[in-house]
Order: C-alpha cells, then structure tokens, then sequence
C-alpha cells in the first residue's frame, strides 16, 4: 500500500518524541583537574602536559580545590543537591588520545542530584529535571589532518588531556526538538551567570549528546533510543533531533524497529549515521579510582559556596520586571549576560529615575539597535549614557524630541551618549515660557467645557489638556513644564 | 670497607669520621655487582655515573666536616617498579624496554636528599606480579642462600642484593607480600608501611589500593631509619595521609615488656610447613621471654583473602596497565595495520604470560553482569577482612604470624602452577587488604639452611611498635 502524504502526517502525529541530553562544560580553572598544567586553549600541541596528564607510568591524580567550587556552584544553580560524599570512577576504554586507558569520572555516587531548571514553553514555562552533576577529566584530541603524513597517521594532542568538565545530564523530560533547543539556551545561560564556564561551543567548551526515542502518544514506557553525537550548535542539536525523530517515527510506521545505537549527525546534510550499535558498544567497566580519596563537600563548605551564587537569570528577570516596571521580553534583553544586566542596573540605580532608564533602553534603544541589526552588547549607546540621558530628560533640560535627535547622532556617529550630548554643545531646551504659555492659553479658551470640569472637580482632565499642548508644540514643549503652567492657569 | 660488615649508621658513620668515602663503597659494590650478579641477577640496569656523582657530593660535604644526612653515602639499590628520571626504568617487562622516565619517585627523591646513593634498579617480576620473581621478562633471581632457589618476588632483586651485599639497602614494593615475602626468603629484613604512609607517587601501578613502598634492609634499625625518611605526605598522592611521621629510631629503644601479641590460629593451619611452625614457635617463646603477653586471637575471614586480594588486585591491574598501549612511550609493535591491530601486538609482544593472565581476570571481574558477583563482593569481604583487624587490635598490640608458609622455594617448581604460586601469599595479602602495617624479620633456618621469616603486623600508623617487637627480637637472637 502506498502512504499518501496525508495519512503519513496523521500517522506520525500518534508518536512523541522522548529526548534527554547531556551536556559537557568545560570549566574555566586555570589549571587542569588532576595536575597544575595550563588548559590554555590554543597553545602549541603538546606543551600544557605532564607526567600526570600524559599518563606516565607512576603519576597520580591531585584533585583541583577551584574545579570542585566550580562544579558546586554550577550545581546548585541548577537546583542539585550537592552530595556530601562524592566518589570518582575509571571508566575504561582505550583510544588514543585517552592516556590512561581510562578517563577519572563519577559513576554511581556525582557530585550533585535532583535538580532542575525551567524552560519557556507556549503558554507558561515547564520544568526539566537534571539527574547528575558530575566532575570529570577531559581526554586530548586525535588530529586527523594537518600534517604532511596525514594520510596514513593521525597525531594526537595532549593539551587538554586532563581539563577539567562538568557533566549535565538531564532527565527524559524534554519533548521537542524546540524545547531541546530552549533547555540549551537557559542552561547555557545559567552557567554563564555562574561563570564557572564560558560555554563557548567552536572551542569545544560545551558540547552536548541527545538521548531520543519516540513513543505512542500516551504510552508509558520508552521506545528504544538513539545516541546522537557530534552535534557542535545548538540549531545543529534541532535539526539533528527533527531529522532523528522523524527518521524513528518512519522506521516504526513502516513496521520496522529501533536498533539502539549511537549516530553522528552531519551538519551539511542534515542527517545522522549509525556510528556503533549496541552490540559494539564499549562496557566502561567502571570501579571506584583507587588513587582519590572519596570527594567531601560538607555542609560548611556548601555554605561557602553558595554565598558565591549569583542571582540567576531566572529570578533577576523576574525582579527587573518588578522593580523597573519593564516587559518580561526586555528583561530578557537586558539579562543576555550577567555584565550587561549588571551594567544597566548600576545605571538605573545611579539615575535619578530608575524606571525612565528602563523606559529609555526599551522605548529609545532596542528599536534603534534592532534596525540596526546588532546586539545590545555592540550598542554605541552605553547603559551609563541612558542614565545620563534619562536625567537630561527627567530634570528637564532636553525634550523627549531632543533625546531622540541625540540618539540617532549616537548611532549615526557610532559614539556614546554624554559624547555626543558633548559634540552638540550640550543643548537645553528653550525655558522660555511665553510661547507655551500663549499656546496653553489659546487651548483653554478653545475647550471651555474642559475647563469647567476641572474646576467643578474632575482634576483628571488636566491629561487632556497637557496631551493637546504636547500635540499643538509637536512634542518640544517639556511636559513638566506643561503640567506647572496647566496647573497654575487653571487653578487661577 | 666492605659492605658486609655494614649497616646504614655504621656506613654514615664510617664516612663522616672519613674512614671510608661513599665513592669507595658505591665502587665496592658495583665490584661486587661485577663479580657476584651474573649468577644472582638481582639488578637490570645500573646507574653508576648518577651513583658516583651522588657519592662524591658526600664525600665532599663529609671533607667540609658538614653534618651529614641519615643516608649520606649508602648504597642503595631501587626496584625498577619505581620511576628514576632519565635512568631506564623497566618495570621488569618488556614493555617499558627502553623507557626513560622524566621524573623521580617520591621515595627516591628522599632518600637521594638524605643522601642515599642508588647503585642501580632491582630485579621483580614483571609489574611486580608473582612471588618468586620468574616472571621478570629480563631474567629470574636467584636466592644467594641458595642459587637453586628462587629469592621471592615479587622484590626478589632487592632483597636478593640486601642478602648479597650488593647494596646496604633497597627500596621495594609491596602489593600482596611483595616485600615481606622475598625478605623471609632471602633471610633479611623487609618492612610493608601502612597504606598512606609512604607516597605512592612515581611507583609504577599493579594495585593502586595495595601498592606500597618499603624498605629491605639488614637490620630492623636500618629499615626504620628508611622508612623515616620516605615516610610522610605528598602533595603528589592524595592518598598520601595520616599523622606526623614519629621518630621510628628513637622509639626502637622504648621496651617491649607487656606488649600484647596476638596468635591467630587460623595463620598457623594446613600448609604450613613443619619447620617454619617450629620457627615460628620457637620465636613467640623468645618474644615471651622478652616480657610480651601471648593472646590467642582469631581472625576469622583470613580464609576469603587470598581469592579476594586476586580479584581486587587483578581488577585494578586490568586497568592500571591500560596505558601500555603503544601510543605514547614503551614498546609499540611494529607494522600494524590498524589501531586495534597495534594495540593488540603491542600488548601482546609486550607483556609475558602472567600479566596477560592477571589483565584477563580483572577485565572479567569487572565487566557488565559479573561486577556484583566479583568486585563488589570482593570489596565487601575486604571490609570484612579489615574488621577482623580492627577488633583484633582491640585487644593486642601486634600480630605474629609466619611470612611464608614455606622457606624458599626451587627455580622452576611451581612456574606452571599460577594457583600454587598464589597460595604463596596466603600470610601476606591480609595486611595489603586491609592496609596495615607489617614487618618480616628473619626467625631461624630450616635443617637445609634457609632462612624463615616471621611476620609482626600492626595497627594502622603504627609501624613503632612493630619495629619495636622485631628490634627487640632482632637484639635478642644476636645475643644468643
């Protein structure tokens, strides 16, 4: 029988996607997690290495104080209980560029358990659990290419033999390819906040692998799931989850069955290979690493560093939107990082008016920059220059129309705010008052039901007034200024 | 001077008086070496050029009247299990053939700093694995006792050298009786410290939970004033801990009179051979005689600890020595094809039979569906084991216990018998499961002159007592 396209798309709506990922950061220690070498990036092949990285015949692992409150920290800004008594485990397997013959990791008892973070959803936010934290070692790198006897060899690099990661697993309970793609963006996020990585992906500081099975909708158990590896962007992840998800839901609707095995994803064709089935799967043969004493993380030493945790992206949007009275899409804006929410808050706390700064980067500054198509962190305008723009405006010295003469010279210019407020010979508007007030005359005498009402009582019209004088001066009259003559006029 | 009337104090003494020089007893050894070694093969690789420099560095500062350190000047020889930079270092395998480590061990570094001179590196079996030292795939030992016979392993070249005059003292390790055993054998004195004590860093792995590193020496004094010096933490090993390192000289003199020592009976049972029971007797009489009350103690799980220790100790190997693989340093067989085509060669022309043996156990005992069953069962047997120590050490001071339940064996009699050559541990692989201190110190001679050893073992950290007990024991049989 021939599936027409139809019945194929009703058919693959009865399945749901079950996917859980696994996230590798690299942590920003100066040194490796077993020995003093640098993990500086980029240094000559082989030159951050020693006895114990290399794997020599006798070395010993000395485990890093700074990667353990790292990978602490970053637990518990993913809401894990953070186990007292830690173990770490060998896992074994051999590979080039694996030294050991085994890599130092946790097994059965990581670092931390039980968390979760939330993700924006359609219509709320939902809940994805994390299973484990946990510290490990990173291998070197096999260089396939580069050399001139690449053909026939491959040479291995042994600088980052050693640096030390954190694994992020997290529970089955992402849905999507698209809540995949969220999960990523916040938990990056989060660990940026905590600054404990830089999560940058070309660098291979953060990597991730996608566990994924699909399933009759309703169904209780798992179907069998795919590893899907060497997916090196979050799009990437997407499109290799869309592609995978709907490469099961076909197998299975064609009568077939899902072989567990782990598949590589190609970026450029947007398809996964199989890589190694289960059958060739590597038994780790994990044991506990007779060469490191059990990890302990006591309560005082929680303590400490959790006083460390900065507030989480989560919470402080939620905060910004109360206290600055800005929408929940620019506190988003303004928390893309810890640096840019810390800088406009300092701005907004230094103005007169906190709120007009929110006002202003909202109103005045994301329009701008996105016609101009940048990010706010290559804003020409800096965070410090809408505060001094906002107090020009709140102390009446430049109109609103002003400010936006200023900041369009800013962005023309492609200079800062108080430089340009500078160049135009920091310009005032007019304090003269006798053409406002002949405006503001002529409109009283235009409305005299108006003015009846105000005076009967009904105090609220002075809106209307002050809104016809902002119309009838196009928006140059200062609206302060406005209200006071409004107020005296009528009142007299 | 002539080694053979030596020991550590009296050699440091005779160069700091300027009776003799370091330079003319390290060349008084590697004579002996010369003329002696090609029948007892107790060293692989000598290291004369780093030992003579060494030795006139003394000589120099003894000129200058400078105080010298406790080891200024004594022969020293090193197992080769133990990494020495830019001397080969070959773990008694071909696989480390030509291998020139770029660092020291910790316990070479202090010795050499108190001014120990090493002659060279000892003779073992292969990844220390094996308890006559046939399993070296450079050439076995013999027993100077008695060349037809094998010196133990597997320290079987450190102890062997100690026994010949080779060397004053040297350095071995010990995983399941590594030390302690070859001692007994080679009728000197070999001391296994208590697990933490003495840092494991730059001793090449068989069992990281097992391993330790001691001294083999002449006399109870001499391996205390070693262990003195190799003792103490490491910022290299994690593992490395416990409290401030006592002065285990100075505490030799305190007096062993109401010391409690344990017999436990299930040391003494089938197997044990009729004349080392007698020894063995005899000596817990003179330890009577020497004021200690004798206990009657049972350790009931000692039964478990030899199919324990080899499952503990194999699984840990199959791992530790993973990293022979070829890719970086050691052997790497010639013309493979494919990656798992090199590792397999490699591996196969590197290592000898009973390492490929132990690999193939402890891969199996920790593999998916066998791991419970084995490993884990193992460890908690381990505690088990441990526990009967710590209820022991409740009620005495120390335990005594025959090393070996044999005195040396012949060359080739139990070769094709791994399990045999396995029970040769039975009294040893107790204090590596369960971490403890023990010392063997030769307690008389079979009717065909070989010597016997008897083991003290003792409580966590306290090596004192031990070296006390066989001090004491020591004094009293050169009296007789």
């Amino acid at each position: 029988m021939v599936t027409t396209p139809e019945t194929s798309v009703a058919a693959r709506a009865r399945y749901e996607a079950v996917i859980g990922l696994e996230v590798h950061v690299q942590l920003l220690t100066a040194t490796k997690i077993f020995c003093s070498c640098s993990t500086r990036f980029g240094n000559p092949p082989n030159t951050n290495v020693c006895p114990v990285c290399l794997g020599l015949p006798g070395a010993l692992p000395v485990l890093n104080r700074k990667a353990v409150e790292f990978a602490a920290l970053a637990a518990m800004a993913l809401n894990c209980q953070v186990n007292a008594t830690s173990i770490f485990a060998r896992k074994n397997y051999f590979y080039p560029d694996l030294p050991k013959g085994y890599q130092i990791s946790q097994y059965d008892k990581p670092l931390a358990e039980h968390g979760a973070i939330e993700i924006p959803v359609q219509g709320g936010a939902k809940k994805i659990g994390i299973t484990r934290v946990h510290l490990e070692e990173d291998a070197g790198k096999s260089l396939h290419e580069g050399f001139a006897d690449s053909v026939d060899t491959t040479a291995i690099d042994l600088n980052r033999s050693g640096v030390a990661l954190i694994e992020i697993v997290s529970e089955p309970d992402i849905a999507s390819p698209e809540e995949a793609y969220e999960y990523l963006i916040r938990l990056k996020e989060i660990i940026l906040y905590t600054g404990v990585s830089d999560c940058n992906m070309e660098e291979g500081s953060l990597r991730c692998d996608a566990n994924v099975s699909v399933r009759a909708r309703g169904q209780r158990e798992f179907g069998t799931k795919t590893e899907v590896k060497n997916v090196n962007s979050f799009r990437f992840i997407r499109e290799a989850l869309e592609y995978e998800i709907e490469r099961q839901k076909g197998v299975l609707e064609s009568g077939g069955q899902i072989t567990q095995e782990t598949r590589l994803y190609n970026s450029n064709e947007g398809k996964t290979y199989n890589m190694r089935s289960k059958e060739q799967a590597h038994d780790y043969r994990y044991f506990p690493e007779p060469d490191l004493l059990p990890l302990i993380i006591d309560e005082k030493r929680q303590a400490e560093i959790r006083r460390s945790l900065p507030e989480l992206p989560e919470a402080r949007r939620k905060r910004m939107v109360a206290d600055y009275g800005i929408t929940e899409y620019d506190a988003q804006v303004l928390t893309f990082s810890k640096a840019l929410a810390d800088q406009f808050e300092a701005a907004a706390k230094a103005a007169k008016n906190p709120k007009r700064v929110a006002n202003l980067v909202q109103s005045e500054l994301m329009g701008r920059l996105k016609a101009k198509g940048c990010e706010i962190e290559q804003s020409p305008i800096s965070m410090k220059g809408v505060a001094l723009s906002a107090d020009l405006v709140e102390s009446g010295v430049i109109s609103g129309k002003m400010l936006k003469d200023l900041y369009d010279l800013s962005f023309a210019r492609e200079k800062d705010f108080p430089d340009v407020y500078e160049e135009e010979g920091r310009p005032e508007q007019s304090r003269d008052t006798s053409a406002l007030e002949q405006t503001i005359d002529e409109i009283l005498a235009a409305h005299p039901r108006q003015v009846e009402q105000f005076r009967a009582g009904k105090t609220a019209v002075i809106g209307f007034f002050v809104g016809q004088v902002m119309r009838a001066s196009k928006r140059q009259a200062n609206p302060q200024l406005v209200n006071e003559l409004l107020t005296r006029k009528l009142g007299g | 001077m002539e080694l053979t009337s030596l020991t550590i104090d009296s050699a440091r003494s005779a160069i700091q008086e300027r009776k003799t020089t370091a330079v003319s007893l390290a060349e008084w050894a590697y004579r002996k070496i010369e003329s002696d070694d090609p029948t007892i093969g107790a060293f692989i690789t000598l290291s004369k050029e780093r030992a003579l420099a060494k030795a006139a560095e003394i000589d120099e500062m003894a000129k200058k009247g400078e105080k010298l350190a406790p080891l200024a000047g004594v022969p020293f020889g090193i197992k080769d299990v133990m990494v020495t930079r830019g001397v080969r270092t070959t773990a008694g395998s071909k696989i480390l053939g030509n291998y020139l480590p770029p660092y020291d061990c910790t316990a070479v570094a202090r010795l050499e700093t108190a001014g120990a001179v090493v002659l060279g590196k000892m003779n073992c079996d292969e990844f220390a694995m094996g308890s006559s030292n046939e399993n070296s795939a450079w050439k076995p030992v013999r027993n100077p006792r008695d060349i037809s016979r094998v010196p133990g392993g597997s320290s079987g070249g450190s102890a062997a050298a100690v026994a010949a005059d080779m060397a004053l003292a040297t350095l071995g390790s010990d995983t399941g009786g590594s030390i302690r055993q070859p001692a007994s054998f080679c009728g000197v004195v070999g001391l296994k410290p208590t697990y933490g004590r003495v840092s494991r860093y730059g001793l090449i792995a068989f069992a990281s939970s097992l391993d330790h590193i001691g001294p083999l020496t002449k006399t109870v004094k001499d391996a205390a004033i070693v262990l003195r010096t190799i003792a103490g933490q490491d910022p290299m090993d994690s593992t490395s801990v416990g409290p401030a390192v006592p002065d285990y000289v100075a505490d030799l003199e305190k007096p062993v009179r109401g010391l409690k020592i344990g017999v436990a009976k299930e040391y003494f049972g089938e197997g044990l051979d009729r004349e080392v029971r007698a020894a063995l007797e005899a000596a817990i009489q003179k330890l009577a005689e020497l004021g200690c009350e004798v206990v009657e103690i049972s350790l009931p799980h000692t039964k478990y600890a030899v199919p324990t220790y080899y499952i503990v100790a194999t699984a840990e190997a199959s791992s530790n020595l993973a990293r022979f693989d070829g890719v970086r340093y050691g052997h790497r067989a010639s013309a493979a094809r494919t990656l798992s085509e090199m590792y397999r060669r490699t591996r196969d022309e590197g290592f000898g039979a009973e390492v490929k043996r132990r690999i193939m156990l402890g891969t199996y005992v920790l593999s998916a569906g066998y791991y419970d069953a084995y490993y884990l069962k193992a460890q908690k047997v381990r505690t088990l084991l441990t526990r009967d120590f710590d209820q022991a050490f409740q009620r005495v001071d120390a335990i005594v216990t025959p090393t070996s339940p044999t005195a040396a064996f012949k060359l080739g009699e139990k070769v094709d018998d791994p399990l045999a050559m396995y029970l040769a541990d039975i009294y040893t692989v107790t204090a590596n499961l369960a971490g403890i201190p023990g010392i063997s110190i030769p307690c008389g001679k079979t009717s065909e002159k070989l010597p016997i050893g008897m083991q003290l073992l003792g409580k966590h950290f306290d090596e004192a007592t031990i070296l006390r007990l066989a001090h004491a024991y020591e004094l009293a049989e050169v009296q007789n």
